[in-house]
């Protein structure tokens, strides 16, 4: 039982949630481990279950049916909801929507306090938290000042400052133009590769579940695929009739092989592209 | 000629010690029926370009034309503006504020004095230009629709107001691949069979790459490129050097040229490259 909780710190057992006065269920009896130091992304559309799902994980909502276990704690423990938020911490989609201090470094002080931890660690935690996002030279930033990136990495810190085992991202870069959204998903997956923190990162963006370790398709409340994104996005029909997309290099290399390149499957970006292309335009080489 | 924007500069705060130039000498026309792709990283003047089309800001400096009209002017009543001009800002749908679908619509025409038949009139039309459908929505309240259909009644709020050039600040914001197709298939409607001019906002070059028939591209205040989008991301160095990227496949292209395969310099859509790599796969002559 106790290794369970840690090789797999986020459990969904048989999980469904219904809201007031909706006929369906929002999320309809999913299952799923999530192992540690995985990098998993959660795609669907809009309505499909996602956030739903997320808000699962850390206890904000309670399953109607089924159970949550996070590092081996239920959810639905009415005096572990604290602490499996400490363990699965959230980031939200609008960034200003989450920052509540004047200053980055009191922001990130905020969920310490809340959490009781002893003053005398706060700066060591505080410093640690900002490090790794990159955000340390903004400690006495206003965040009113910061770009919306910078923003969502002091969310971030403020998340990973309570040194939480999962992360979950629910469409935390949806609102920042691209040069924010490479920074935040850098952030994340260097912590992600370095400090072994698991994290579930929910999205529209196809290019960012690309970089997954696997990728878990929502459609109607159930799972509809579930592989690595070499593996999901491959199916390409599939793929858009759940009202989705394929990363361009991905739908590309599916069409060139129908017309008879002897390309392998899961090509994802312009590199991969680039080197199989290679092989095949130039098979002596 | 419906706009004509000349030595545009804007300063925020003058005169203070957090003066910022956000406008720096742009001229650029705006042709009747053109669909452009206002493109630019954070912070490069886009937005705060759009907002002097309307009349929401003025500028430090420059003069700029809607028609024959310099809205620039003092004393120019900023509803003619309006109803020439309708600007939709980023995440629209926020500002949606009253009781019913039909009732929001009216809001714009309502203020400009309309009679009660033209205003039904114009929501009717409007609802019907944005693909939904007046039975459906006109009496049920605005939040009880979902993200793209709100975004839609926002949008129907500003073509009520029957402007002859639609602009549109990052329209495909936060929604899910297929609300971002059924938005982007609405503005090309607007464009090609309604006839508008339109100016979209954007940060996504697919989107953009196929809908526009002229990019203009900014970086710290300044025009700095414009022309077809084939012209545009032929420069993918100058692109790249203000924090812009180009469609993946004008990418590959570049990426193959690169390693010494003969493909034409302009490809950016996936089909055109696709056909090329086929062609190259046929071709004898390869560079190994």
């Amino acid at each position: 039982m106790e290794d369970t909780a840690v090789t797999f710190p986020l459990r969904i057992q048989e999980v469904s949630y219904q809201y007031e006065e909706e006929a369906q269920n929002a999320v309809d009896h999913v299952s799923m481990e999530i192992a540690k130091g995985s990098f998993v992304a959660v795609l669907g559309h809009n309505g499909s279950g996602k956030s739903t799902l997320a808000k699962l994980m850390n206890a904000l909502f309670l399953p109607t049916e089924g159970k949550v276990l996070v590092c081996g704690m239920d959810t639905a423990t009415e005096e572990e909801v604290w602490n499996v938020r400490r363990h699965a911490g959230m980031v939200f989609q609008n960034p200003d929507n989450q920052i509540v201090a004047n200053m980055v470094r009191e922001d990130v002080a905020f969920g310490l306090e809340n959490l009781g931890v002893p003053q005398v660690d706060m700066p060591s935690r505080i410093e640690e938290a900002l490090r790794c996002v990159q955000m340390t030279d903004f400690a006495q930033s206003a965040p009113h000042m910061l770009s919306g990136g910078q923003k969502q990495r002091v969310a971030i810190a403020g998340v990973l400052a309570m040194q939480p085992d999962v992360m979950i991202m629910d469409e935390s870069t949806a609102m920042l133009d691209p040069s924010g959204r490479k920074e935040v998903l850098n952030s994340v997956r260097k912590l992600n590769r370095e400090q072994q923190m698991t994290v579930v990162w929910i999205t529209h963006f196809m290019e960012e579940a690309a970089v997954a370790d696997r990728v878990i398709v929502l459609d109607k409340g159930k799972t509809a695929m579930d592989g690595t994104p070499q593996e999901v996005f491959a199916r390409v029909d599939e793929i858009k009739a759940l009202g989705l997309d394929v990363p361009p290099m991905a739908e590309l290399s599916v069409k060139l092989r129908n017309a008879g390149l002897e390309l392998p499957e899961g090509i994802l970006n312009v590199s991969d592209m680039v080197k199989e292309l290679k092989k095949v335009l130039c098979p002596s080489k | 000629m419906p706009i004509k924007v000349e030595h545009l500069t804007h300063t925020y705060m003058p005169g203070s010690p957090f003066a910022s130039v956000a406008l720096n000498d742009v001229s650029l026309t705006i042709e009747d029926g053109e669909l452009i792709g206002l493109l630019g990283h954070t912070g490069s003047g886009k937005t705060t370009l759009v907002q002097h089309l309307n009349g929401l800001l003025k500028p430090t400096q420059g003069q700029i034309w809607v028609d024959d009209l310099e809205i620039t002017q003092k004393g120019v009543s900023l509803i003619e503006v309006r109803r020439k001009v309708g600007l939709v800002f980023q995440y629209p749908e926020y500002q949606l504020f009253e009781e019913t679908v039909a009732k929001d619509i009216a809001f714009g025409p309502k203020n400009i004095g309309l009679s009660t038949e033209e205003i039904n009139q114009r929501v009717r039309e409007a609802i019907q230009q944005v693909g939904l459908h007046y039975d459906d929505v006109a009496e049920r309240s605005p939040f009880e629709l979902s993200g793209g259909q709100m975004r839609r009644v926002a949008i129907a709020g500003v073509l009520a107001m029957r402007p002859k050039v639609l602009i549109l600040d990052e329209p495909t914001a936060g929604l899910d691949p297929a609300g971002r197709r059924s938005i982007l298939g609405m503005i090309r409607q607007l464009h090609e069979a309604g006839g508008m001019t339109v100016i979209m906002v954007s940060h996504n070059m697919d989107d953009i790459s196929t809908l526009a028939t002229r990019l203009v591209v900014m970086s710290k205040g300044r025009l700095v490129l414009t022309g077809t989008p084939r012209e545009v991301f032929m420069q993918q160095e100058l692109l790249q050097s203000i924090g812009l990227g180009i469609p993946q496949a004008a990418e590959l292209a570049h990426a193959l040229i690169a390693e010494g395969f003969d493909l034409p310099a302009d490809l950016y859509t996936q089909e055109e490259v696709m056909q090329a790599i086929l062609a190259l796969a046929k071709k004898e002559a390869k560079p190994c």
